[in-house]
């Protein structure tokens, strides 16, 4: 490029700059790890979604206790867009270190709030600077001392407040939520925010773009993270007995459950806890707690991701071929081994499907939003006792740990559904029992639970060869009727799933596929798409095994994409293995390094293979 | 089982839990009204766990073998103990891998000999010594060559409130029994040393003993029966567990099979206590119990508006 053509380029943005931007950019905040960041991006996000505006927050963070660099994404867009975009419309640079490379991601004409002592560098003359005074503002506000470093974060909480007119009383607002109305609290970082918007308002003249609005609410949306949600769902589902051992991104769903469960399901007249949450030695001995509990007919469910998935692989055999009811959530993270643990990625679906050795096919439910978390965390119990059989939950960091705006969450509309347990007058009826007889015809055999008072109740659960009495057998006749039944009862839990949501577009003859975290971004590029004149459809799945709907859906087009975030497209070939007829239409696009699915390169792929197909 | 019956403990109220081995076939043998769960290698304590918290009106047995319990599964039944779970916890013993034809276990002797494996080079786990580290308050060894006495450890360790342990050592006839090995049948008829004469006694019975004051130690469980320890000729303090440590230690050395309850302290919450859960069973609760109002889901999505 020459120098008048950048010349050229520079009077081109300063234009553009004229024309206001309202409700639609991305806003990152580069610090550190540890530095208190997230009480400032959170009032952010929060007074955004007060002022109706659909936004989302998603923190990309490190390995690391304190040190290391963190960015926090808030992107908002009045259509509602909220996927991740991997160039930033304004930067708030707030860490040394990382201050040139985040000038790269921040995209060409970009706004860069910076801490004055940092160098401005000239390699970015597109960039509208804003330096920040922190120091001086910070001596201004004079915070106590230990509390100096969080208050820091306020000033350019207030700057941005001042520039892109954020609604001062829906800071306020969102700091009370945060601090659950602790006043001195409050002011203490009010004090720092109006200082900051106060400086900007004198000294910043705006030279940018961007703005926001307030926008018509929906009064009945939530902001929330899908780790919440996931933890009420269950809470509703009535779990009784939750194991589970630390690990990142699905800790903070089973510490909800901590928070939640003393205040909504203590004894009423004893104050005494109708659950129990255990934090397990490992995985090994979560699931195996939460195995023991199934049996003995509790609604009993463990949380882990990957690594813990890996070591829970033997209890899940067991309990699928003994047939035990447990909830298993697998909040995805980068793997295999300890890979990236603090991102996202959609690399559980293969190992999940068949965990463990022989054969094994698991049930899994697959979660969107987080008002599915909720919907699907109280479902998965009553799928677990009908079928007598484990059920997984598969999210993600992106939806477990990041705030995502939420339809309200539904209270549940069916009677828990206890499955198939026969009382000691049932034995009595009956006169007879064995635990995998199958008496109606659909394959769910019906069970008894220990310390049912009656002599035909008791029988022997193992993960060896069974015959219908449950008695040790290796007769391969006993085997094969086993697992006839067992084959038929999992091919009726294919009916009792979520459906999968499909969207149309008129004339499409292109379909995609795809399913939890990378919604937002699928709906977004097909927006781009149908701007480009390319209609497609778009099926999301919600469980596995597939509905008959996914069948018809790839019938019905030229080609289906299934796009997802592993490397080998573990979707795409279980929907192979599910209808090889159907194989060649479906074609596979996948994006795996820890970053959460953007709308642009989902565009750019579909896109591109399209105009492959077509010179074809 | 003869202790249960003796008991008059209800089939229907007891679950038999076993990991995987020789030993863990063990419950498929008694009580067979009484629901019984073989699970996986190492991992029963997690299985007892979960079920006895599930249901905390369950009696709970649960057999293990040394390559189950000292080997696979050393880091559960750890964990196990720490929690307190009321559970009566039985180790056969034997020093040698059974199921898979003839190897070392954890437990083996450092210089014991077999057949497929030459020389055991390690020195053995004692799984006594580690349940008094892990503070489990019910810690006792006997010998399947002394029926009599494993059934009165075995009636005491049922009515201890948290987790009891029962070190059998249980000769393998097939694969370690030559007359050297501290597993061996013949090894345990010659070397036991029973520091006491156990009994236990329900809370109605009258005691029916011959003897002379100061002879005997009458401990009263948390269910007010009792169990009465008759001195022998070592005078062991079972409420002292630095004593029990090297009680262990000096027989250990001097190659004898002390035999009785080593271990005593019923001082310690049980898990149950510790999760301060309601009395009836979790297991047996339903939606009424169990599923919050639509108002109190309300007043938390209001915090998230």
């Amino acid at each position: 490029m020459s120098k008048s053509q950048v010349k050229q380029k520079e009077a081109a943005g300063e234009a553009e700059a004229q024309r206001p931007i309202v409700n639609d950019f991305t806003l990152v905040v580069a610090t550190v790890n540890g530095s208190g960041s997230q009480t400032s991006n959170l009032a952010l996000v929060r007074a955004f979604f007060r002022m109706g505006i659909p936004v989302c927050g998603k923190n990309l963070f490190p390995s690391n206790i304190q040190g290391l660099p963190t960015w926090y994404t808030i992107r908002v867009n009045a259509k509602g867009y909220t996927a991740n975009k991997l160039k930033a419309d304004l930067l708030v640079a707030m860490n040394m270190a990382t201050f040139r490379d985040d000038l790269q991601d921040l995209k060409q004409g970009g706004v860069c709030f910076y801490d004055d002592r940092l160098a401005e560098p000239a390699d970015r003359p597109d960039v509208i600077f804003y330096p920040i005074p922190l120091r001086d503002l910070v001596n201004e506000a004079d915070p106590p001392k230990q509390l100096r470093e969080y208050v820091a974060n306020m000033a350019y909480v207030g700057v941005l407040t001042e520039i892109l007119q954020i609604d001062n009383e829906e800071i306020r607002s969102a700091l009370d939520t945060h601090f659950g109305g602790r006043e001195t609290s409050v002011a203490l970082n009010m004090k720092m925010i109006d200082l900051a918007a106060s400086w900007a308002r004198d000294n910043l003249p705006k030279r940018d773009p961007y703005r926001v609005e307030r926008m018509p609410r929906d009064e009945e949306h939530l902001l929330v993270d899908g780790n919440t949600a996931a933890a009420l769902g269950a809470i509703y589902g009535g779990v009784t007995v939750a194991s589970w051992y630390p690990i990142t991104p699905a800790s903070s769903l089973a510490e909800t459950l901590e928070y939640y469960l003393p205040h909504l399901r203590s004894d009423p007249e004893t104050g005494k806890a109708t659950y129990a949450v255990v934090q397990a030695e490992d995985e090994l001995a979560a699931i195996g707690m939460a195995v023991g509990a199934g049996w003995v007919g509790a609604r009993a469910m463990t949380s882990t991701s990957g690594p813990g998935i890996s070591l829970m692989s033997e209890f899940a055999g067991l309990a699928f071929i003994a047939e035990i009811p447990i909830v298993i959530w697998d909040v995805q993270r980068m793997g295999p081994s300890t890979g990236l643990p603090t991102r996202t990625s959609q690399g559980d679906v293969l190992i999940l499907r068949f965990l463990s050795h022989g054969d094994t096919r698991h049930t899994l439910l697959i979660p969107a939003a987080p008002h599915e978390c909720f919907e699907f965390g109280w479902r998965a119990f009553d799928l677990a006792e009908r079928f007598q059989t484990p059920v997984f939950v598969l999210s993600d960091l992106d939806l477990g740990m990041n705030q995502w705006v939420s339809k309200p969450f539904q209270y549940p509309d069916v009677d828990m559904d206890r499955g198939k347990v026969l009382s000691a007058e049932d034995l009595e009826k009956l006169g007879d029992f064995g635990r995998y007889r199958d008496i109606d015809g659909d394959g769910i055999a019906p069970r008894t639970l220990p310390g049912t008072d009656h002599p035909l109740a008791a029988f022997f659960t193992r993960g060896t060869g069974h015959d219908e009495r449950a008695i040790y057998s290796e007769k391969a006749q006993d085997w094969d009727a086993n697992i006839e039944r067992l084959w038929r009862k999992l091919e009726n839990v294919r009916d009792a799933l979520p459906a999968p949501v499909v969207q149309r577009m008129d004339h499409a003859d292109v379909g995609i596929i795809a399913f939890g975290s990378t919604d937002p971004a699928i709906l977004e590029a097909r927006e781009y798409l149908s701007d480009e004149g390319l209609a497609t459809d778009y099926l999301r799945i919600r469980a596995i095994p597939f509905s008959e709907t996914v069948e018809d859906f790839i019938q019905e087009h030229e080609v289906v994409y299934v796009v997802e975030m592993n490397t080998d497209g573990q979707m795409h070939q279980l929907l192979q293995l599910e209808w090889p007829a159907l194989a060649t239409k479906l074609v596979s696009l996948t994006k795996n390094n820890g970053v959460p699915l953007d709308a642009d390169w989902t565009f750019e792929a579909v896109r591109s293979a399209e105009e492959q197909r077509h010179e074809r | 089982m003869a202790a249960c019956y003796e008991l008059s403990i209800q089939p229907e109220n007891v679950i038999k839990i076993s990991g995987i081995g020789c030993s863990s076939k063990s419950p498929t043998y008694f009580m067979g009204r009484s629901h019984g769960f073989n699970a996986v290698h190492g991992r029963m304590p997690s299985i007892a766990t979960g079920a006895s918290i599930a249901n905390r009106s369950l009696k709970t047995i649960g057999v293990s073998g040394d390559g189950d319990t000292a080997s696979i599964g050393i880091g559960q039944f750890i964990h196990l103990m720490r929690r307190n779970v009321p559970m009566v916890y039985i180790i056969e013993n034997n020093g040698v891998y059974g199921l898979t034809k003839g190897q070392f276990s954890a437990t083996a002797d450092q210089g014991q000999k077999l057949k497929k494996m030459g020389v055991n080079p390690f020195m053995p786990i004692d799984l006594c010594m580690e349940a008094l580290i892990a503070n489990c308050g019910f810690v006792a060894r006997s010998f399947a060559g002394d029926p009599k006495q494993v059934k009165e450890l075995l009636k005491s360790a049922l009515n201890f409130q948290g987790t009891a342990v029962l070190d059998i050592i249980s000769p393998c006839v097939t694969f370690n029994n030559r007359d050297e090995s501290t597993k061996s049948y013949s090894w345990g008829i010659e070397h036991e040393y029973p520091l006491h004469d156990v009994t236990w006694v329900p809370s109605y019975d009258e005691i029916e003993m011959e003897i002379e004051p100061g002879e005997i130690v009458e401990v009263e469980l948390h269910n007010k029966s009792r169990l009465v320890l008759k001195k022998l000729e070592h005078n062991h303090d079972t409420s002292d567990r630095l004593a029990a440590m090297q009680l262990l230690e000096e027989t250990c050395c001097a190659e004898i099979l002390a035999t009785g309850l080593i271990y005593l302290n019923q001082n310690q919450e049980t898990f149950q206590s510790v999760e301060n859960l309601v009395d009836k069973p979790l297991a047996r609760l339903q939606q009424d119990a169990l599923r919050p109002s639509k108002e109190a889901l309300e007043e938390i999505m209001a915090d998230f508006r």
